[in-house]
């Protein structure tokens, strides 16, 4: 009897011995709903009442495409560059051991804990072309606040956090024997790092980079202050939604919003698939 | 190759791993670096293979000074005791890194490299399972596949860091035999470090016991184990009982009793024997007398746990299973081979064994090998 029901009925796999699987799974599930999956199934519902054809006009706008540009290529150009430097920061962090350590440790959090805003003015002030960095780029030909330049300025700024905090303990946890065993198989130094560590720290820092550019898409605060929000140049998709907003063209906000949710979902799952399979192949 | 360690010292800020070690190894012999954790070994092996500087002394490889060369110039195969593989590689990409890593005009073509992966992969019978990962593979499999990495490069010195520490009994057991093959086939001057005596006894042409940052006794297992040298020796090498006598009278004394074994020293001493070493005596004659404490099963005899003397030492003799005085309260015995190391006076601290069979040193170039006269018991 409880063969064929069994064999009959899809199951979950094995939760193992430990009770609360029933519980925990359930409360996960509200939770989930409550907190996300309701709002966005709202924003979706309200785009719906638009109708396909308002729908693609509304999205396919040039503001709304440029704005959505400008958004999405810059925080992916943020992100990479934070991959990059977050990384150097981590290792410096972790490898070496110098006065001030615990200090610089800290100071990586500030960009968590500082308001979105003040970090967006600090930025503008020091790039403007009257600015102290501003004034130098500017004797070199350079613009950053006010273009797009800035706007990655300022996602690089809020999301370096992230690639260290999840590069960090990866990077302690790397055995140093292996960089022995490398080193003693013939290995120079540089060779070690791109041949033995960085793939083992790929997952980590694909991890890093999917919130770090998650943050710099929905980033708002500290954009606005230093991009120059010229529509076609340099308006964020965020800012955008709160123009219409404000004209109260709901049913734009929603489109451009539907738009943002749906290229972030795709974009997020796509480095999720990235990351389980190479966790799957590195082993984690 | 020949392997020289010169006058080696190294300290880690005040407190000295290494204190003043020389030894020297021929080539193809296969070397046990035996001793207590603590003792300094694992540092003599990482300064071998460059993984530490000496803070006094020389290394040589040949008539090459080692001691100035990077860790990657050495070309050592080392291999560590949790097996250290790259995890985000195949067996076959592990066991070729130390070839694909080399500079373009010495590496050799990707054909030759994979066939001589194989070829090693083949050697460590690990053939079918090269396109595994590391995680995917069993305790002994992993450290067969760290060995085939190391013998790749073609190495000067295989240097093992206690290999079989991290597997149990079963695996380790198997591996040692098939170390012993690899070796006979390939003849790599290897030198390996353990704190298993019985590894080190089975598998080494000769063993290198080390205590305190010291080399305390160099020899083929049967002089370390038949003769010791010191002691620590004694007491470190299988199993041992040991007690404090005088010798007066050419006659070895405990406790004011006579033991019935002869010596012709002088003053005080410690015997040491090992429990499967003695004979029954009859009651009355000259002997140890004990009391019994316990009495335990080990698996071909019975072991007894003794009481000796008013001073109630402690020692253990091996009987065999059906022998009738395990049923007693008292027993006599007597050691067949012992050891008497005098204590005080530096001069004579030469031991005295009795009753070993007499091993010659193999060979002087291989280290100072102490000389032992025939004994007459």
């Amino acid at each position: 009897m409880t063969a064929a029901v069994s064999s009959s009925r899809w199951r979950f796999r094995e939760p193992g011995v430990i009770p609360g699987f029933g519980l925990t799974f359930g409360f996960a599930v509200c939770y989930l709903s409550l907190v996300i999956l309701i709002p966005l199934s709202g924003l979706v519902w309200r785009s719906s009442t638009l109708g396909w054809q308002d729908f693609w006009s509304l999205a396919s706008d040039p503001r709304t495409l440029s704005a959505l540009k400008v958004s999405f290529g810059s925080a992916l150009l943020a992100a990479l560059i934070n991959s990059v430097f977050g990384l150097v920061v981590a290792w410096v962090l972790v490898r070496y051991r110098f006065p001030g350590r615990r200090i610089v440790d800290a100071v990586v959090d500030l960009p968590f804990a500082l308001p979105t805003a003040v970090a967006g003015i600090a930025l503008a002030t020091l790039y403007a072309p009257n600015g102290i960095i501003g004034a130098q780029l500017a004797g070199l030909g350079f613009k950053v606040a006010f273009t797009p330049a800035g706007i990655v300025v300022a996602l690089v700024f809020v999301g370096l956090p992230f690639i260290v905090r999840t590069v960090q303990p990866v990077l302690a946890d790397v055995d140093r024997e292996v960089e022995e065993a490398a080193a003693t198989l013939g290995a120079s130094r540089l060779k070690i790092v791109v041949r033995v560590l960085l793939p083992g720290l790929l997952p980590a820092i694909l991890t890093g980079f999917a919130m770090a550019l998650a943050r710099g898409i929905g980033e708002y605060g500290s954009v606005i202050f230093i991009a120059g929000n010229i529509p076609y140049f340099s308006e964020i998709a965020p800012l955008l939604i709160v123009i219409r907003l404000e004209e109260f063209n709901y049913a734009a906000a929603t489109a451009v919003g539907v738009v943002m949710l749906s290229i972030s979902f795709l974009m997020l799952l796509l480095i999720n698939l990235i990351q389980s399979w190479s966790r799957r192949r590195y082993g984690s | 190759m020949d392997l020289g360690i010169q006058n080696v010292s190294k300290a880690f800020g005040a407190t000295a791993a290494l204190r003043d070690v020389s030894l020297s190894i021929e080539t193809g012999e296969l070397v046990a670096l035996l001793g207590p954790s603590g003792s300094g070994k694992t540092t003599l092996l990482r300064l071998i293979a460059g993984l530490e500087t000496p803070s006094a002394g020389a290394v040589f490889f040949g008539d090459e000074e080692a001691s100035r060369r990077s860790v990657q110039e050495r070309q050592v195969g080392f291999v560590f005791q949790h097996y250290a593989l790259f995890r985000h590689m195949t067996v076959l990409e592990n066991v070729a890194f130390g070839l694909t890593i080399r500079p373009r005009h010495s590496r050799p073509s990707k054909q030759e490299i994979e066939r001589r992966a194989l070829d090693l992969i083949s050697l460590v019978q690990l053939s079918g399972l090269e396109g595994r990962y590391p995680q995917q593979l069993s305790g002994g499999q992993r450290q067969r596949v760290a060995l085939a990495r190391a013998m790749a490069i073609e190495p000067k010195v295989l240097l093992l860091d206690e290999p079989f520490g991290a597997l149990d009994a079963q695996v380790r057991k198997d591996l040692r035999h098939w170390l012993l093959e690899i070796h006979e086939r390939t003849h790599y001057t290897t030198l390996f470090v353990t704190h298993d005596q019985e590894e080190a006894l089975e598998l080494a042409n000769r063993v290198v016991v080390m205590n305190e940052g010291q080399i305390v006794q160099i020899g083929t297992p049967d002089e370390v184990y038949d003769h010791p040298a010191v002691p620590f020796v004694h007491r470190f090498i299988g199993e041992s009982s040991e007690l404090p006598v005088r010798v007066e009278n050419g006659q070895i004394w405990f406790d004011d009793c006579p033991t019935g074994l002869a010596s012709d020293r002088a003053g005080s001493g410690l015997l040491f024997f090992r429990p499967h070493q003695v004979e029954i005596a009859p009651e009355g004659s000259r002997c140890l007398a004990a009391r019994v404490i316990g009495s335990r099963r080990l698996a071909g005899t019975r072991r007894l746990e003794l009481s000796v003397g008013q001073s109630n030492r402690h020692v253990e003799i091996d009987v065999p299973l059906e022998h009738p005085v395990a049923q007693k309260q008292v027993v006599f015995f007597r050691p067949k081979v012992w050891t008497l190391f005098p204590t005080g006076d530096k001069e004579q601290a030469r031991p005295e064994t009795v009753g070993a069979k007499l091993v010659f040193p193999r060979s002087a170039a291989g280290g100072t090998l102490r000389h032992y006269e025939p004994s007459v018991s």
